[in-house]
């Protein structure tokens, strides 16, 4: 078994309607950051996991955001892997 | 008829929805979320508040509770289930309901009372009002605005599984204009607007008791039946 650190980005539909990010683009314009597009507020989850190798770690936190960590309806997910300390 | 009245941490309306079903005649009780006996219940009142904090996404905790797997085969029988506000939330969490609830368009927390108009009569919750009532009952959150994919959008609409629709001001930007639906089977209900805190003089607004009427009525006609 080794430990890995994984995370996980989740981020709301780009086809629904994101008010936070809508306002966060507003605001970086009225500062004067030019060709801001498509801004979108997400969730970033951190987490250790022990696992037989780095496959198997992808397989566990996929799974992981399939059942708690993102909304199927709402929600897109990418999983990061990388090894633990 | 036995109510069950779920109570996770976190749960602010648990009370007054319990109190509605009372005065409606249901032999309503609380069940803590970690039991997973529903002593006998007939029905299930998933109230509002703030189950686990809203952590994660609203109900996404609460739908794991041990008392959900409960509630979710007593749905599947076709018990009645209804869900307010955050009861809602956890019912489309725990996939008794089509789509989700997201952040208000406007990413307010809304605490104010709207217009709603009744679209279906046909399910143990709204039987008890005529389809195109129009009447004003509280809301009172910050995660209402429901979504869903067209193709679901569309489904719901053609099996008329609207149940409430926010007339004049859509509050918080929900598609279609939705206040509350039902699943296919019309047994499972949730609405985001509070009827438990639109049932008594005292409070103002009553029209939101026929919610609670309708489930009485909805178990004489089942009582007679048999």
């Amino acid at each position: 078994m080794a430990r890995f650190h994984v995370e996980v980005k989740v981020v709301p539909r780009a086809t629904l309607l994101d008010p936070q990010g809508q306002a966060v683009e507003h605001a970086l314009s009225a500062l004067g950051f030019p060709g801001v597009e498509r801004v979108r507020v997400g969730r970033l989850l951190t987490l250790d996991l022990e696992a037989s190798d780095a496959h198997a770690a992808r397989e566990a936190a996929q799974g992981m955001c399939e059942r708690l960590l993102a909304n199927p309806v709402t929600e897109d997910f990418s999983v990061g892997i990388a090894a633990g300390d | 008829m036995r109510v069950a009245v779920l109570r996770f941490p976190g749960s602010n309306c648990d009370m007054d929805t319990l109190r509605a079903a009372q005065l409606a005649g249901a032999d309503a009780y609380f069940v803590w979320h970690r039991d997973t006996d529903l002593q006998g219940a007939d029905a299930v009142l998933v109230p509002g508040g703030f189950a686990y904090g809203d952590y994660l996404r609203a109900g996404a905790i609460a739908r794991f509770s041990p008392v959900m797997d409960s509630v979710v085969a007593l749905a599947r029988t076709g018990a009645p289930v209804l869900g307010i506000c955050n009861g809602f939330q956890i019912l489309c969490e725990a996939g008794l309901l089509d789509g989700a609830l997201v952040r208000n368009a406007g990413l307010k927390f809304l605490s104010r009372p709207v217009a709603v108009r009744v679209e279906s009569t046909d399910t143990p919750f709204s039987g008890a009002y005529r389809v195109g009532d129009t009447f004003r009952m509280p809301i009172a959150h910050g995660e209402g605005r429901f979504v869903a994919s067209e193709h679901t959008l569309n489904r719901i609409e053609q099996e008329s599984r609207v149940v409430l629709r926010y007339v004049g001001t859509n509050p918080n930007g929900s598609l279609r204009d939705i206040a509350g639906i039902t699943n296919p089977d019309r047994n499972v209900v949730g609405m985001m607007p509070h009827p438990e805190r639109a049932a008594h003089r005292q409070v103002g607004e009553t029209r939101g008791a026929g919610v609670f009427d309708s489930l009485m009525q909805f178990a004489q006609v089942i009582g007679g039946a048999q």
